[in-house]
């Protein structure tokens, strides 16, 4: 089976790397092809090593708080680079504060974003849904 | 005595360099025109007459080239995204030695056919995708190139899986496949490219420019003089097994027209704290400031710096300094005549390396981040550099080298700009590096020694 490619980091001015790293491991592991911005990645690097890679999803994290702020218009920004319909993905802590997450969820998918994780979320979840939304298998040589 | 001749076909002059690799000295070195019109040799000839007259004759064991002449090699790259594969194959033929006429990214419009077609390119570097990433970009611009007429040789080095089929798409063009200049996100793999683009050089761009009645007068390697400046620098910087090196360094050759930087250092960060954006640059960097030239592009060094800069280096009222720009721009086989046109070169000199060099450099800025104090850096962070090479007509026949010099160096003004914070400044006051280049290729112990030897140290 062909690998599926994720553009994979950690938006805005937010340096939390080890985060990054964790998922980088759990996301190659399972399969997938990843490029991995790393930290302080800006909307625009995102779109251009979806482009260049010819990705299947952008997987945005923030722990900072400033989320909310950081991702607004980055699914425009995809339609307008003809990445129309690509999956996003985003998760970590993504508002201020303690908030109710499903209004959390809300507001993002209105964002455009295809799937919101909260906080505390195991690497699992998200691949599981990558699995499902691209429509693959795990690799065999998994033990899940 | 065995004595070698180096040659620089270059646009206007044709220079030849005498060493004798036995005793490793430079015997002399003389130029004159240029005469790719009629018969290259001719000039050639001219200038080992001029030389012959200071060297007593020669008995040349070997004669090796390279040339800028009939416009060096001319090439139009197309890559996918601005900052990511099309800088990647700019950075490539840069690096290879050509003249880059123009960058064009995403899909080619019929438009940027025509003109692709009407600027006579000598290569098209096609590339865009990483390996097994986007494929629609370099196909469609493959099978638009191939609705007209071949033109010059095209070298695909963009995403692997495609490759092939841009081949067969350009059924009729002289394709030469090679590795992708970005194979994964962000990994320049610039190489393979730029080996390609030396050796189509070699084999059919020299005949096709009227040098192969050179060829016959020389022995061996031509490449494009830049690409012999860069392996000048390179040498110069590593050192050989025998012979060491001096270190990381920063070179710039100030023309007449444009104005060249090299780089010869890793660029990482000196700083804690300190994330990397952007695409990583090669670590034997060349830039082409097509703007910046001491006489045809006198105008981009005024834009560039503003007038009052240029001014208040000089102690010229800007009206006047006006006046005398004009008149350099016009007249572009002038040299400073008094003081005061002295002054005046002085400044723009000045402002030509700072600007360049600036272009060159990386830049960081600060960052506040929740977490404290960020930094992000983009390009190459030269600050530790300690070595600035510095050639050019304007920069070698003045007696203020040093301060010239000077204006690479990091500027308090301009925390951002990753220049180098500070450093010795050499001279190639004999106008050699190129020849030094070519002679690396056989001798390299030698050549880095005789540039050891050649190159000055100029003082502030």
């Amino acid at each position: 089976m062909e690998k599926k490619t994720l553009v994979m980091g950690v938006i805005g001015a937010d340096v939390h790397a080890v985060g990054n790293k964790i998922l980088y491991h759990s996301f190659t592991a399972a399969g997938f092809n990843c490029v991995n911005l790393g930290v302080m990645v800006s909307q625009e690097e995102y779109i251009n090593a979806a482009i260049e890679s010819n990705a299947d999803a952008i997987v945005v994290s923030s722990l900072y708080g400033h989320g909310e702020l950081d991702c607004r218009g980055l699914r425009e920004k995809c339609d307008e680079a003809g990445l129309k319909g690509i999956l996003l993905y985003v998760g970590g802590n993504i508002v201020v504060g303690k908030q109710p997450f499903d209004e959390v969820e809300k507001r993002f998918k209105a964002m455009g974003f295809d799937r919101v994780f909260g906080p505390g979320t195991p690497p699992e979840t998200t691949i599981a849904a990558l699995y499902e939304d691209l429509g693959v298998e795990p690799p065999e040589e998994s033990e899940e | 005595m065995k004595p070698i001749l180096l040659i620089d076909f270059g646009s206007t002059y044709t220079k030849v360099t005498a060493v004798d690799v036995e005793n490793e000295t430079l015997l002399g070195t003389a130029s004159s025109y240029t005469t790719v019109q009629t018969d290259i040799g001719e000039g050639l000839q001219n200038a080992l007459n001029i030389l012959e007259q200071k060297t007593g004759k020669l008995e040349f064991a070997e004669r090796f080239a390279c040339s800028s002449a009939a416009g060096g090699l001319r090439m139009v790259t197309s890559g996918l995204v601005p900052e990511l594969t099309a800088e990647a194959a700019k950075q490539a033929s840069l690096g290879a030695g050509a003249k880059v006429i123009r960058v064009y990214s995403y899909e080619l419009t019929k438009a940027d056919v025509a003109e692709i077609v009407t600027s006579k390119p000598d290569m098209i570097l096609l590339t865009g995708g990483t390996d097994g990433g986007n494929s629609e970009c370099i196909l469609t611009n493959a099978k638009k190139l191939s609705k007209t007429e071949p033109i010059c040789p095209i070298v695909i080095a963009g995403n692997r899986n495609c490759a092939d089929e841009c081949e067969e798409l350009l059924e009729g063009w002289e394709t030469h496949v090679c590795e992708n200049v970005m194979p994964k996100f962000n990994e320049l793999n610039i190489e393979p490219a730029q080996h390609e683009i030396r050796q189509i050089f070699l084999d059919r761009i020299i005949q096709a420019k009227g040098l192969s009645k050179a060829s016959e007068l020389i022995s061996g390697i031509m490449m494009p003089t830049p690409a012999a400046m860069m392996a000048a620098m390179q040498l110069l910087a590593e050192g050989t097994a025998a012979e060491s090196g001096i270190g990381e360094l920063v070179a710039v050759d100030l023309g007449g027209a444009t104005t060249d930087v090299y780089s010869i250092a890793d660029g990482m960060p000196s700083q804690a704290n300190t994330i990397v954006k952007g695409l990583m640059e090669p670590y034997a960097k060349r830039t082409v400031e097509g703007d910046i030239g001491m006489r045809y592009s006198i105008w981009g060094i005024v834009d560039a710096a503003g007038i009052e800069r240029i001014s208040q280096l000089s102690g010229i009222e800007p009206e006047r300094a006006k006046e005398m720009i004009q008149f350099l721009s016009e007249n572009t086989e002038t040299l400073p005549a008094n003081e005061e046109w002295e002054n005046l070169d002085f400044a723009l000199a000045s402002m030509a390396v700072e600007t360049a060099v600036a272009r060159h450099a990386g830049t960081i800025e600060q960052v506040y981040t929740p977490m404290g104090l960020a930094y992000s850096q983009v390009g190459k962070d030269l600050t530790p550099v300690r070595r600035i090479i510095v050639t050019g007509g304007a920069i070698i026949h003045t007696k203020r080298t040093g301060e010239i010099a000077s204006h690479s160096l990091k500027d308090p003004g301009q925390p951002g700009s990753l220049r180098p914070a500070d450093a010795k400044f050499l001279v190639d006051r004999s106008y050699i590096l190129a020849a030094m280049g070519l002679l690396g290729q056989h001798y390299p112990d030698t050549a880095l020694r005789i540039m050891k030897k050649e190159l000055i140290e100029a003082y502030e």
